[in-house]
């Protein structure tokens, strides 16, 4: 088994057809339907929402010192909404169900392997 | 190893070989090696470095001893020793090994088992690898070429118009993706084919025209009829493999004759008919005959079945136009492209008049396309536009991608005398 980050990329400002409560509320469906599924078959492993990058702050050490700025660390028009993070056999299994995800909320997701898995103390 | 000849090789299997011969051999069996060994091992990168050790050996050994009577097991025998002999040597091995014991054990030293009937054969799952949709195209071609193809780096660049370092890094790239993102080494199940099939005939069919566009030894164009080969005994079941292996061998029985010594081109029109490779034709009209009894078709048979045309004419005057307008109009339902849409209007030309196929070209949005330019000219010059026509081909010249074609534009369409 190998473990995976689905990221699902809003992109700010972009025309995409605004969905109607109707949809809003059949995708929350369907997405909960999909987490159910994840959960049972083992395959889901930790998943969240994020709120706007403008509640985003970044700490990053300079001249010694930690400094604290507001904001996201990168300005773009692309930014991370949400992720899940997931195991499975290989990499057809993971697009399988990224491709589940994208269905369900017509956003753009990239599935990424993680590093060393194997050297995990649980793996 | 055994020096017996097998009855395969008739008598001949202690011939002397020269080092060119060995490296086609070579060529021909390594890419189901390092499949195999791929399988065994679970890691591309070992596999190709120890198919590579044996090759080193073979170069040393065939040409005086001449080639064991089954090279292909001999390869495999020779490059999984010494893929365990690394293993062995080295901790991180060990792991590996302990699973690829269980799976080597038991074969004789003609090495591992062939094909056998209803097991997909190692060089399948490889190509389903080598082409995953997850993979960019010119990282799949790449792989193909190297892996299956066993072609050197070098030749794999110079077919692409690439340096050797921008491919190296390519393949290395590509193949820590496939390692880290486990990108599975299996053939894709029925429900999955359609999707999965379609990357790996393009990387066939782009294979061969990098042929077409060069002249490279070894050849891509027959390194590409010999995995369309592969693929359609592999896969006899699907109508669109053996379409593009019937259309792969239509456009090489004309190959010797679009070209003339000097480099320069020469239309379909103005070819030496005698010159196709009638084996080549007759091959390729069976299956395209075979395709239109199943009746399931697919862009592959629809542009073979159209190049299965053109070889029965004895003259271009002689070609059933009809015919390919009909064909062309099966394969823009399908493929509803300018470019198809581009050699339909040709097609019309010859059998309504130029001013119909021009009006039909002038609507295409195809204005970065060196052969949209190159048809309208022709079509332009048979209206007697003698201006215009000496525009279009001044544009076609510019965006040809190869000088034999920009010099036939240069002249006009004229072939120089």
């Amino acid at each position: 088994m190998a473990r995976y980050l689905l990221s699902v990329h809003t992109v700010e400002g972009q025309a995409r057809k605004p969905m109607t409560s109707e949809e809003v509320q059949q995708s929350h469906q369907q997405l909960s339907f999909i987490e159910g599924e994840m959960v049972s078959a083992g395959v889901w492993v930790f998943s969240g929402r994020l709120h706007e990058p403008d509640t985003a702050t970044v700490v990053r050490v300079s001249d010694g010192e930690v400094v604290t700025t507001d904001g996201p660390f990168v300005e773009a028009r692309e930014h991370l909404g949400g992720f899940y993070v997931i195991e499975a056999a290989d990499l057809d299994a993971a697009l399988t169900w990224a491709s589940k995800v994208t269905a369900a909320i017509r956003t753009p997701i990239e599935v990424r392997p993680f590093a060393d898995f194997a050297d995990e103390p649980h793996a | 190893m055994s020096p017996t000849p097998d009855g395969a090789r008739d008598g001949d299997a202690t011939a002397k070989v020269d080092e060119a011969e060995v490296g086609r051999i070579f060529r021909e069996e390594s890419g189901r090696a390092v499949a195999v060994l791929v399988r065994v091992f679970g890691d591309i990168d070992l596999a190709e470095d120890v198919v590579q050790e044996a090759f080193a050996v073979a170069m040393r050994k065939w040409p005086g001893e001449g080639p064991p009577p089954n090279p292909g097991g001999w390869i495999t025998t020779t490059a999984r020793n010494r893929a365990l002999d690394h293993l062995r040597r080295e901790s991180r091995g060990r792991q590996l090994l302990g699973e690829a014991a269980v799976l080597t054990s038991g074969d004789d030293d003609t090495g591992m088992p062939g094909e056998v009937g209803g097991v997909p054969d190692d060089r399948l799952r490889l190509m389903f690898t080598c082409c995953h949709p997850a993979l960019s195209t010119e990282a799949q071609v790449a792989l193909t070429l190297r892996l299956l193809g066993g072609l050197p780096t070098k030749q794999v660049a110079r077919s692409f118009l690439v340096t050797e370092q921008a491919m190296a890094h390519r393949l290395v790239r590509a193949k820590r993706k496939i390692k880290a993102a486990r990108i599975p080494y299996r053939v894709p199940e029925a429900h999955e084919l359609p999707g999965r099939l379609r990357p790996v005939l393009t990387v066939v069919y782009l294979v061969y025209n990098a042929g077409l566009a060069s002249s490279n030894e070894p050849d891509p164009c027959a390194e590409a009829i010999r995995l369309a080969r592969i693929l359609a005994a592999l896969m006899p079941d699907e109508p669109e493999v053996a379409g593009l292996l019937a259309l792969l061998l239509l456009t090489e029985s004309r190959r010797a004759s679009r070209l003339r010594p000097d480099g320069s081109l020469v239309l379909l029109g103005e070819q030496d008919r005698t010159q196709w490779d009638r084996a080549l034709i007759k091959e390729g009209q069976a299956i395209v005959r075979r395709c239109l009894r199943r009746d399931q078709p697919g862009p592959y048979q629809l542009q073979a079945a159209i190049n299965a045309v053109h070889a029965d004419a004895a003259t271009l005057e002689e070609t059933d136009w009809p015919q390919i307008v009909a064909l062309y109009d099966h394969l823009l339902a399908l493929t509803p492209t300018p470019v198809v849409a581009l050699n339909r209007a040709i097609a019309v030309g010859e059998v309504q008049s130029p001013a119909a196929a021009l009006a039909l070209v002038d609507e295409l949005d195809l204005d970065d396309y060196h052969a949209f330019h190159a048809t309208r000219a022709d079509l332009l010059r048979r209206l007697g536009r003698k201006c215009d026509a000496a525009d279009a081909y001044e544009r076609a010249a510019a965006m040809a991608p190869t000088d034999a074609e920009r010099e036939f534009l240069r002249l006009g369409g004229r072939s120089p005398r």
